[in-house]
């Protein structure tokens, strides 16, 4: 124990008396590690806000009646050629009604199901916004829009009046922002909707949506379920797609396809709707990983360095030390120590300047039309990005520093004491 | 006085490879005696200095045998040589060779501290004690690079007793220092060989300072040449 406060003074001392050098060291870890959690911190936040675009708008599971030519043509089923080569020409989807069979009894069992957060019915309508003389075409999306607010944050996407308002009133509609702005309408205006079966309702405007992806923006609305039902004239069971989010999302592909075989629909899980994103992610995190692995190798070879040049110095001190009894493992954790509390002090300041930087950045304005809940720079402040940091400024001084100090325990005091 | 014998070498052979192969160290037998007062003399470059850092353990790289206290010390470890010289080995250099940075006193209290068998006060006041016997005391607060040569040499007198080591050993302590502190060096020495029974072993060009010790030794060319007195 009392060799222990004695190498730590040792330790101390050196570092307080080349201050200097000390100071460097322990910046140079400071900025690495600092520079990582930015970084990192910084590029997650971005990603998962990324993610979460295309996430809060996919539903995890997908259920609706697909158009599509039936798997079994008649003539497949004809005895007489069962030996011979079928052709079948001019296949057409066969005829099928676009909502889905025993919606409300699919619901009310997705509902009691426990690895579902929740299900909601939609109706999906092709009509024509009326604008004076001009006629837009569009979906109205008939939505349950509590359910909707619960499990897909549509009211971060609502920029102008808010989910409660359309539940409020039956006639109420949410107009995409794109609509909005052709047909230069505001909020209590009403328009007119026309079904494609003729039909025409007014609908008054009750919020704004904005998805930021103009596609949409230009063509949804959502209003309520039973206003959607009645502009198309059907009865309260007519519902075209289901959507189901559940607990967890890696369930997604395999609850689908037991969900299409249990109640013959169509289930579009996650993953297949947003291939392409899933390849986006995968990217954007290797550039987020081997940038901040290049970063952390970078702050331990400035480790590497320092440490080496202060062994250099010292060289002297490690004779005198040995000669006057002090052991190669002695001088070993004389310099280990020295290196750890660089790594340490540098890594505790890093991780402080990381946050700072983040919290400068999340605080700077970032506004954009794609993204209207989005009004600063995203950040994550991930807490096992501070304790990699640490960790990391912990390792690499312990391993930036155990060479030199290896060194330091093997130096024979004979040759420095001798001068040769 | 019984005669005890604390260091023994038996057929010391060093040598140095670099640049070329050169036998320093030819057949070196030595003995010192528990509180004998050993000079070793001879011209620069005849070993003297080599076979002082063979016999204090901190040169390992040598042929034949090294003895302390009826103890073999070839080929211990270097942990365990450590300890040895921890504990029973002073060393002085021609240079001071003190940290700079560290205080006086905290240069002299260094290898105490290392052995561990006192408590912090202890060490102090053994410091303190090790720093007035050699007129020093008055340093102790200070850093060791703003003394003067002789006083360092002294501190670094004072941090190899210690101790309280079983041999002190010098590789030319009074070559830097003046007659008068030449003088109250040898004089601290006889005294505790005296008072003590330390025993001392000291590599010197001083003529004066070896014939007032207990036995000379002449070296040259690797070999010793003559004891006197025998």
């Amino acid at each position: 124990m009392s060799s222990w406060k004695v190498v730590l003074g040792i330790a101390k001392t050196h570092l307080i008396s080349k201050m200097k050098s000390t100071v460097t060291a322990t910046l140079g870890v400071t900025f690495g590690i600092g520079a990582y959690i930015t970084l990192v911190s910084f590029m997650t936040g971005l990603n998962t806000m990324l993610d979460d675009l295309i996430l809060n708008q996919t539903p995890h599971v997908h259920l609706y009646n697909e158009v599509a030519p039936s798997q079994q043509q008649p003539a497949y089923l004809y005895r007489d050629f069962e030996n011979a080569i079928t052709i079948v020409h001019s296949v057409k989807p066969k005829q099928n009604q676009q909502k889905i069979h025993n919606a409300l009894p699919i619901i009310s069992y997705l509902k009691n199901n426990p690895e579902v957060k929740g299900a909601t019915p939609q109706l999906r309508a092709q009509i024509f916004y009326l604008s004076g003389a001009q006629d837009l075409g569009g979906n109205l999306l008939g939505v349950d829009i509590m359910e909707e607010e619960r499990l897909s944050n549509i009211q971060d996407y609502i920029v102008e009046g808010s989910p409660r308002d359309l539940k409020n009133n039956v006639n109420g509609v949410i107009l995409g922002a794109g609509l909005v702005k052709k047909m230069s309408l505001q909020l209590g205006n009403r328009i007119q909707v026309r079904s494609t079966n003729g039909s025409t309702i007014p609908l008054k405007i009750v919020g704004v949506y904005q998805s930021g992806i103009a596609e949409i923006d230009d063509v949804q609305s959502y209003a309520n379920l039973s206003t959607v039902q009645n502009l198309l004239g059907e009865a309260k069971n007519y519902i075209t797609d289901i959507n189901i989010k559940l607990h967890d999302l890696k369930d997604a592909p395999q609850f689908a396809r037991r969900l299409e075989h249990q109640f013959s629909v169509k289930a579009v899980d996650i993953n297949e709707a947003n291939a392409q994103f899933e390849t986006g992610t995968t990217i954007r995190n290797m550039i987020t990983y081997s940038v901040s692995v290049t970063l952390l190798i970078v702050a331990g070879f400035g480790i590497y360095n320092i440490l080496n040049m202060l062994i250099y110095e010292k060289m002297k001190d490690i004779a005198i030390l040995k000669a006057t009894g002090f052991s190669g493992t002695d001088v070993l954790m004389i310099f280990m120590s020295q290196a750890l509390i660089i790594g340490g002090l540098g890594g505790i300041l890093g991780v402080l300047i990381g946050f700072g930087l983040s919290t400068v950045i999340d605080n700077i304005a970032f506004e954009t039309e794609a993204l209207p809940t989005i009004t600063t720079f995203p950040i994550n402040y991930n807490p096992l990005f501070y304790l990699i940091g640490i960790s990391f400024a912990m390792i690499s001084t312990a391993i930036a520093g155990f060479l030199p100090s290896q060194k330091a325990k093997r130096m024979d005091p004979v040759t420095i004491i001798r001068g040769t | 006085m019984e005669k005890e014998t604390l260091l023994e070498a038996k057929d010391i052979n060093k040598y140095f490879r670099k640049p070329v192969l050169f036998h320093v160290l030819k057949d070196i037998c030595l003995e010192v005696q528990r509180g004998e007062f050993v000079a070793v003399m001879g011209k620069s470059g005849c070993g003297k200095s080599t076979l002082l850092y063979i016999l204090s353990t901190m040169d390992t790289d040598y042929d034949g045998e090294l003895f302390f206290a009826g103890e073999k010390l070839t080929g211990k470890s270097s942990f365990e040589l450590s300890k040895v010289r921890s504990a029973n080995i002073g060393f002085v250099f021609q240079f001071h060779y003190l940290l700079s940075e560290f205080t006086v006193l905290e240069n002299v209290m260094l290898p105490a501290k290392k052995l561990g068998q006192k408590t912090y006060a202890e060490i102090e006041a053994a410091a303190m004690a090790k720093l007035k016997m050699l007129h020093i005391d008055h340093l102790a607060g200070k850093k060791a690079y703003r003394i003067s040569g002789g006083e360092k040499q002294r501190v670094a007198i004072a941090r190899a007793l210690i101790n309280d080591p079983l041999i002190l050993m010098g590789d030319e302590p009074t070559g830097n220092l003046d007659s008068y502190n030449s003088e109250n060096v040898f004089q601290i020495f006889k005294q505790l060989k005296e008072e003590q029974g330390l025993s001392l072993l000291v590599v010197t060009h001083d003529n004066d300072f070896a014939k007032r010790t207990d036995r000379v030794i002449y070296m040259e060319d690797g070999r010793i040449l003559k004891q006197t007195p025998p």
